[in-house]
């Protein structure tokens, strides 16, 4: 409710004029360059509204962005790393991890190269994921776990396109008809006893014949597998589709064959070097 | 506030100029009669010499000496350490202070520097008022300096007064380009010594004068350059007016018994123009000159009482204890005293200081605490430090054999400046072995460069056959070969449920 602009009795200042319940407000005025910082600031917003991007679909006259500022950002980058990317290539892969700043830099590039390309299969910690995408850390390899078998797999990937690609097939027992249902569960009964599971022995004993007659090329006499062969290992705690006894019996009767792009084509030299010894350090590497 | 501290600001006299002919009028009273945004009124501090004068020079010299002689100080911390006594390395990501060297997570000691800085300001504050305000704040250091130039180029408040209402010609253009130009030249060397703090001195200080330097430093140069001139130049007591929050709060740190810039006002009044030879029965010994009113820098006239304003400078005390010498009266009319004491004195009394009052004892003990545990802690920074990140995906890794992983990535920091040797242990889990990627070194003895953090990934392996919890609190630890200091950090090795 503004009242009279008076002089208060007890300070001898102006009031405003504004009075809430009786109390007065005392007039203690602004400096008028304040004022005019605040009108510069609104100025000063409107230059920026017009030389930068404000409204969608309008450019500034500046005519910058963020979009084009990152793609600087990341070309200037790439030239940064450029030389590093040559000794990469240029280096013996199993020298590398011995070169101190290369490796480091190597593990931190196979780490990005990683996220983008495998991560969806085989998990962003590379854990693997059930139905067929192996784990990377663990201590269980299929095509071999040194680098330059690690590397041939990215490099060529496994039933690929790639001419050089890993490749290898089991037979479809069961759906071709070569064991009957009551061999396969006999023989699936004798796998178990290869990794110490407690199983019928009756059953395991005539799968025993089955598997020595069958299997043993590829996956061994023990069950070892053969890493030439990518043949599992079937004496081991590790099943990439299960290890119970009906998840093998499907394996058996209608075998299994994972696929992994071959990366040679899609991938740059270093970056397939650098997703080797970034594999190879995750923990299984030989 | 306390009571005593209000002090009512007499009315300005009801028919003004009345009895004051030409006389000074304070930049509150003429304000008190302005709209709700009021122009600017210009303050024309007057020189002024004595005591208050004198230690504000002198400290002034000295602060000024400290802040441009600090970064050439040397201090020789060995090969590939920098060796400037004081530099911020903003993008090594250190600090360093004489034989202190802080990482970006150790900035809670200067945390601890600030919390100290304000206790000691409360403390000062409540001693002896505004003696930060009015003797060592950097604003008001660079405004003396700067009210120094002007006064030599432009002359003292009268001829400045003149020199301002003069229509435009050629001779005061000259004397405000001169002005000017000195201003900002004191700008740019205050913007450029504050660089030096950041860089190493001695190799900058070259590349900079010819031009060669880094964009980024110039930017700053000239930045701090721009502030300086306005808000030394320009600002000034707008600065302490309307700008800084200390002024807006300091009464919470003063009571009756700080020690503080005072008119005496039971011995000034009645003030009144006095006549040489007349006697001084029946009349105050303030002669309403208003030379306290000339030379105050924020243009206050302190007869009326405490002021946000007033910053405690004391130049109105020099000045009218040179105005009672001329007159025969005893000097420290304006004075510094405590509130308390001034009451007394109005009833014919005296109230002796009490420094020790419980504010103050309170303001000691905390200072007091403050830096012991910053003493402690510095004295009890270790040279290496271990942190640990748990690998979250996988949260365990099944092995062929039955046996079970759990894969960390550890830093070591080494905060000396050699090249050292940590072995790597575990704790907790006697059945466990701990492994370091890539190294197929038993001894599990990692290496950190210099001053730089090591990274490490490590595999903690339980065999097969061993039942473990879901989880289980195990401890990493890092032992310095050459020094035997360890550096312990806690974790866990998870497990599936069994
Ligand atoms: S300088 Fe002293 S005598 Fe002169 S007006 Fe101020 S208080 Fe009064
Ligand atoms: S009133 Fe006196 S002490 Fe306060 S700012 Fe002015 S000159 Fe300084």
């Amino acid at each position: 409710m503004p009242t009279k602009i008076e002089k208060d009795a007890v300070t001898g200042t102006m009031t405003t004029g504004h009075e809430w319940d009786g109390i007065r407000e005392l007039n203690t005025p602004l400096p008028k360059w304040w004022l005019w910082v605040f009108y510069a600031c609104i100025a000063w917003s409107l230059g920026y509204f017009v030389l930068y991007p404000t409204l969608p679909g309008v450019g500034g006259w500046l005519g910058w962005s963020q979009r084009a500022e990152l793609a600087d950002r990341m070309a200037a980058e790439r030239a940064r790393v450029q030389p590093m990317l040559d000794r990469i290539r240029t280096t013996a892969v199993a020298d590398i991890p011995r070169s101190g700043d290369l490796h480091g830099f190597a593990i931190a590039g196979g780490r990005a190269a990683f996220a983008d390309n495998c991560a969806p299969c085989h998990g962003a910690g590379a854990a693997g994921a059930k139905g067929g995408f192996p784990s990377l850390v663990d201590d269980e390899w299929i095509w071999g776990g040194d680098l330059d078998a690690i590397g041939r797999t990215i490099a060529f990937g496994v039933r690929s396109a790639h001419a050089d690609t890993r490749q290898s097939q089991m037979p479809r027992f069961g759906l071709d008809g070569m064991l009957t249902p009551a061999q396969i569960s006999d023989t699936a009964e004798y796998v178990l006893t290869l990794s110490g599971r407690a199983a019928v022995p009756a059953a395991a004993e005539r799968g025993r014949t089955i598997f020595a007659d069958q299997c043993v090329a590829c996956h061994g006499e023990a069950g070892r597998g053969n890493l030439e062969l990518g043949a599992p290992s079937l004496a081991d705690r590790i099943w990439l589709y299960g290890g119970d006894k009906a998840s093998i019996e499907r394996s058996i009767a209608s075998a299994r064959g994972g696929v992994m792009p071959a990366w040679s084509g899609r991938l740059d030299e270093a970056t397939i070097r650098m997703l080797t010894l970034y594999v190879h350090s995750l923990g299984g590497g030989r | 506030m306390s009571p005593a501290l209000h002090t009512p600001r007499p009315a300005p006299p009801a028919e003004p100029g009345a009895g004051r002919g030409d006389a000074v009028v304070s930049v509150a009273a003429q304000r008190a009669e302005e709209p709700l945004y009021a122009h600017r009124i210009k303050v024309y501090p007057k020189s002024v010499s004595g005591r208050f004068r004198q230690i504000k020079w002198a400290l002034l010299g000295l602060f000024l000496a400290i802040y441009y002689l600090v970064p050439w100080l040397r201090w020789d911390r060995g090969p590939g350490a920098p060796d400037q006594a004081v530099l911020i390395d903003l993008p090594g990501r250190r600090a360093y202070f004489l034989w202190i060297e802080i990482w970006p997570q150790e900035v809670y000691y200067l945390t601890g520097l600030l919390v100290l800085a304000a206790l000691a300001l409360f403390l000062a504050t409540s001693l002896l008022g505004r003696v930060w305000c009015g003797y060592a704040c950097p604003q008001t250091v660079w405004t003396d300096l700067y009210m120094l130039v002007e006064r030599l180029v432009e002359g003292d408040r009268n001829a400045r007064m003149r020199l301002d209402k003069m229509p435009w010609s050629v001779a005061k253009l000259a004397r405000k380009a001169a002005k000017h130009a000195i201003w900002l030249g004191i700008a740019l060397a205050t913007g450029g010594a504050w660089i030096l703090y950041f860089v190493d001195a001695p190799r900058t200080i070259g590349p900079i004068l010819q031009g060669a330097a880094d964009p980024g430093i110039y930017f700053f140069i000239g930045l701090f350059t721009v502030t300086t001139y306005l808000l030394a130049g320009w600002a000034r007591e707008q600065v302490c007016t309307y700008m800084c929050p200390w002024p807006r709060f300091q009464s919470a740190m003063l009571d009756e018994h700080s020690v503080i810039v005072t008119y005496q006002a039971w011995r000034g009044e009645p003030r009144g123009k006095h006549k040489q030879g007349t006697g001084w029965e029946g009349r105050g010994d303030c002669i309403d000159c208003t030379q306290c009113v000339a030379v105050c820098p924020t243009g206050i006239d302190i007869r009326d009482g405490q002021q946000l304003e007033c910053i405690g400078c004391g130049l109105c005390v020099d000045a009218c204890d040179g105005v009672m010498d001329k007159v025969g009266r005893p000097p420290r009319l304006i004075t510094w005293d405590t509130l308390a004491n001034q009451e007394a004195k109005a009833a014919g009394r005296t109230q002796p200081i009490r420094w020790l009052r419980p504010r103050i004892l309170i303001y000691l003990v905390m200072i007091g605490l403050v830096g012991a545990v910053m003493v402690a802690a510095l004295a009890m920074r270790p040279t290496v430090e271990l942190s640990i990140l748990r690998d979250r995906s996988p949260l365990w890794i099944p092995l062929a054999d039955g046996g079970l992983r759990n894969a960390y990535t550890i830093k070591i920091l080494n905060k000396t400046w050699n090249r050292q040797d940590y072995r790597l242990a575990i704790e907790g889990l006697p059945a466990a072995r701990l492994a370091v990627s890539g190294a197929d070194d038993e001894q599990l003895v990692v290496s950190a460069q210099p001053d730089a953090v090591a990274t490490y990934r490590v595999f903690v392996t339980v065999p097969a056959g061993a039942t473990l919890p879901e989880s289980t609190p195990i401890t990493l630890a890092a032992t310095h070969l050459a020094s035997g200091e360890v550096a312990r950090h806690g974790s866990v090795f998870l497990a599936p449920r069994p």
